[in-house]
């Protein structure tokens, strides 16, 4: 049975058991509610949660433990030495695998019956042969022990799908007989149903931290596997990035920090000052009108996917800057360059600076301003020597935050800055970014054992430190500088 | 500030009110500047953002016309069933290459007998005219209908992405001199069958229902798969951020006591809102894909991850929105014997509902156009079959999502993929600019100030 449709059966086994709960305890005072410990609806909602939660946690930690209990038991059709390689082990499991789907597949089409699919031999003929006519495309033939491994793949995984299904129907059953069976004037019903509520509610709030924790966890062990197999001496402080996929790689950070950094530093250098004259223009000029409408159109450009901004730096601004800049100059001919994705990724932070310093200029108090203007300031002199040196600290505060994200932005330096690798002063040359090249190492087919896949993480991990600290950093003052005027 | 200035005439200046001196000018100057770059900022930002819709839009729209030719096609029997038996298996063994002869022998005949040749335009340039999609078409058609075999069909094919592209304008004959896969002749040849209806353009359907093509048929590609993908991934979403999104929302807002732990959930919850999003694409790598060994380029694992990425953004429009919820509600159901589960449920939620459905329609508009974290599952891998339906696993089969159809359309190298991949930003933002709206009503209409 599948899982879709066992997780379907036990919520209409919950729903019935609402019914059921409800129609018990009115029953149980004659029609008299006022008998009742808790509303009926409670009793309702005792047995649907009785019956739900511990059969659905059952199955959602079998379902994380079968595909690890199976893959142990794997190792006995294979000798040791070829079962221990990581490399070997993920290769024979795939393989595995995809011979199980294949015998499945060919059952479900009455290619092989079910007893033929059992005691299936290679030495009857090619497997590789029966399964292509059951649509399934092997890369080479089927090894004896590969076979009998799948067969047993399917053995197992078959009895685990029917011992799933009877433990978790069989727990959902115990837990509506029980709460049903507990039904009555004396239960405490809203108390119970209130209590797993709130555990629930609490258990949902702590995703974030999970997440958090997967996050750190799952880049810090591959990290590790990869400093393991790379000397991180070389990895921090090499000067050249050239990865070769059958060894020998040079994987240097600095010239895909210097990439990510000089083109942030552009995007920063387009970014600020439109974004923060932007927003001055619609704090302290732009009538009420004017604002009603330019705001929310430059906060439109905060809502387009950055995948349309990375087809503008390909197709349109690239082949302009080259066209119009790094040719006349006799400063290359690429059309993706720092300058390409720099400046989109400039536009693209805008609306993120503008409306960040927004918030933050209109946060200073009007009495300041009163006082400047009472002076006889002019609302320019106002601005730059009152406003903006009472709100620098929450503007820095957003800068840094436009800075973490222009650094960790991914598609338009996909698509505009090139993929070469290079520590150069010319804006007009091609280079790249941390996350280019997590993209690059990580997409296509990857083996999860090599140092050139690996590397990604280590790249990962030292963008999510970059950006975290950035953002922290940012939020401290932010915050600090809101204290001030609170 | 005017003082400092004069000291060093040693005097008060001189002058009247009215009459502006040439400090005051000097002053008034500055103003007028500093307000013309607020203003030339505006118009900057403004100005390039309507240049990139409007170049993307004018290079995307022609991707929803398709040019097509339709001419009589007869489905000789000595080609196509050469045992004369119509079994399935018999049929099967005329590949789409035999098909492609018979097609390209057809064209030539039928624009024989319309009298539209052009010198210098061999036979296999013609059957060159039309898509490669095409013998797989028939060969599709004839195997779900033996019966057509021996008549005569008329038969509409897509034309080749060149001659798309030339009745789109994005093909001269100048570009055709330098092009090997079309030439001037051949262009004119298309002018003719034009003229004499044979070659027409029409409303691209495809392009919303077929799935990716080759490199060699852009003409053939279309969105089928990745709006399955996308809408597949959206529904998932849906039912996982906001449930969780809510509960933790409500958790924190109602109930949480104030002390470390709740402030530890509070601030990873506002550092993980500004990770970088293929930060998540590696966690779903190594936690859905490798340790859990879910299938990559499923709908499930891109559905996970963007839950994972746009739980923040729910979370935090949640909270907004409950908090807007004046405390006297809570005080009166409180007061009249409600328990605090029943008051939240009962009272608070029904009044945070358009906020925070407002929210969860903005993240998922945000889940919508994401790609990064979706190209390090695998999704922007080459899929050609629709993923099955919900009910028969569908989740679990490789897709796309249509920003990452962008992203891949835009890497290859055929002009005619970046047509297609403008048009695909169309789609995308017109489903965004729709989920925008929705958002705005719902605020409109159901906003309440207290």
């Amino acid at each position: 049975m599948s899982v879709a449709l066992l997780f379907g059966l036990v919520i209409v086994l919950a729903c019935v058991g609402y019914l059921i709960g409800r129609y018990r305890a009115i029953a149980s005072v004659g029609g008299d509610m006022r008998g009742l410990h808790s509303l009926p609806s409670f009793y309702g909602w005792h047995v649907f949660l009785f019956t739900t939660v511990p059969s659905l946690l059952f199955l959602a930690l079998w379902l994380l433990a079968q595909p690890l209990v199976l893959e142990r038991s794997l190792s006995e059709f294979f000798p040791s030495d070829r079962f221990d390689s990581p490399t070997e082990r993920t290769l024979l499991l795939a393989d595995v695998r995809r011979v199980a789907e294949g015998l499945d597949k060919a059952v479900d089409q009455g290619i092989l019956t079910e007893s033929r699919a059992v005691s299936l031999r290679t030495e009857f003929g090619s497997v590789r042969d029966r399964l292509a006519e059951a649509g399934v495309a092997l890369g080479s033939d089927v090894t004896p022990e590969v076979l009998r491994a799948a067969q047993d793949y399917r053995k197992r995984s078959a009895a685990g799908a029917v011992i799933r299904t009877a433990l978790t129907l069989l727990i959902a059953g115990a837990g509506f007989a029980f709460s049903i069976y507990a039904t009555g004037p004396a239960l405490r019903a809203r108390s119970r149903v209130e209590t797993v509520i709130l555990v629930l509610l609490a258990l949902a709030s702590t995703v974030a931290i999970l997440t958090t924790v997967g996050i750190v966890l799952s880049m810090l062990s591959e990290s590790l596997r990869f400093f393991s197999m790379y000397p991180w001496q070389d990895f921090f402080f090499g000067l050249t990035w050239s990865p070769n996929f059958r060894g020998n790689s040079e994987l240097g950070l600095l010239p895909l920090l210097w990439g990510t950094l000089y083109i942030s530093l552009v995007a920063m250098i387009v970014a600020v000052p439109l974004g923060l004259f932007t927003a001055i223009y619609l704090a302290e000029y732009a009538g009420p009108r004017t604002r009603s409408v330019v705001k929310p159109m430059i906060e439109v450009i905060a809502g387009i996917p950055t995948v349309v901004f990375g087809l503008f730096a390909l197709v349109t601004v690239g082949p302009f800057l080259r066209d119009a800049f790094a040719e006349p100059l006799g400063l290359g001919s690429s059309a993706s360059s720092v300058m390409t994705a720099g400046i989109v990724i400039g536009i693209l932070n805008i609306p993120f600076v503008s409306s960040l310093s927004d918030d933050i200029i209109n946060a200073v108090p009007q009495a300041m301003r009163d006082g400047s203007y009472g002076l006889g300031a002019t609302k320019s002199e106002t601005v730059r020597q009152v406003l903006l040196p009472a709100a620098l600290p929450g503007i820095v505060g957003a800068i840094l935050l436009a800075g973490s994200r222009a650094i960790g932005e991914t598609m338009i330096v996909t698509m505009g800055a090139g993929a070469a690798a290079r520590l150069d002063l010319n804006p007009f040359e091609a280079m790249t970014t941390i996350t280019v090249k997590i993209v690059s190492q990580l997409t296509g087919d990857t083996e999860f054992d090599s140092p050139e896949t690996l590397v990604a993480f280590a790249l990962g991990m030292t963008l999510f430190v970059i950006t975290l600290g950035l953002n922290i950093l940012a939020l401290a003052i932010v915050r600090r500088y809101r204290e001030q005027y609170e | 500030m005017t003082h400092a200035m004069h000291d060093s005439d040693g005097a008060r200046p001189k002058g009247s009110m009215f009459v502006e001196d040439a400090h005051t000018r000097r002053r008034n100057r500055a103003e007028a500047r500093f307000r013309l770059y607020g203003l030339a900022a505006v118009t900057i930002s403004l100005v390039v953002l309507a240049v990139m819709l409007i170049t993307i839009f004018s290079d995307g729209v022609s991707s929803f016309r398709q040019a097509s030719v339709t001419f009589d096609v007869t489905l000789e029997e000595e080609a196509l069933d050469p045992e004369e038996t119509r079994e399935r298996s018999d049929l099967m063994r005329v590949t789409t290459i035999g098909y492609g002869n018979l097609l390209g022998r057809q064209l030539n005949a039928y624009l024989e007998r319309r009298g539209l040749t052009v010198e210098g335009v061999s036979d296999r340039d013609v059957a060159a005219l039309i898509s490669r999609d095409a013998p797989a078409q028939l060969r599709d058609m004839v195997l779900a209908d033996p019966s057509l075999i021996g008549e005569t069909i008329s038969f509409k094919v897509l034309a080749q992405g060149r001659i798309d592209g030339y009745l789109k304008g994005r093909v001269t004959r100048d570009s055709a001199l330098r092009d090997v896969n079309i030439s001037p002749e051949q262009l004119e040849l298309a002018d003719l069958m034009r003229e004499a209806g044979v070659l027409t353009v029409g409303f691209n359907w495809g392009f919303f229902t077929l799935p990716d093509a080759s490199d060699q048929r852009p003409e053939a590609a279309g969105l089928g798969v990745a709006l399955i993908g996308s809408a597949y991934m959206m529904l998932l979403v849906l039912v996982m951020c906001l449930p969780l999104g809510v509960a933790a929302s409500i958790y924190l807002e109602e109930f949480a006591p104030r002390n470390r732990w709740t402030d530890l959930i509070e601030v990873n919850i506002s550092n993980l809102a500004a990770v970088p999003s293929i930060v998540y694409g590696i966690l779903g790598l190594a936690v859905f894909i490798n340790f859990m060994a879910l299938p990559l380029s499923s709908p499930l694992v891109g559905a996970l991850v963007l839950t994972l990425m746009t739980l923040p953004t729910v979370i935090i429009a949640t909270r907004a929105a409950i908090r807007a919820v004046p405390p006297s509600i809570r005080d009166a159901a409180l007061g009249v014997g409600a328990s605090k589960i029943q008051t939240v449920f009962h009272h608070v939620l029904p009044q945070a509902a358009p906020g925070i459905l407002t929210g969860t329609i903005l993240g998922l508009a945000n889940a919508l156009g994401e790609t990064a974290p979706l190209l390090l599952i695998g999704m922007v891998a080459f899929v050609d079959n629709y993923p099955a339906s919900p009910l028969e696993g569908g989740f679990l089969d490789p897709a796309t999502a249509l920003p990452v159809q962008v992203y891949g359309w835009a890497s290859r190298a055929d002009a005619a993929f970046i047509e297609r991949s403008a048009g695909a930003i169309i789609v995308l933002l017109a489903f965004l600019f729709a989920m925008n709206i929705i958002a705005i009503i719902l605020r409109r209409r159901f906003e309440r100030r207290w």
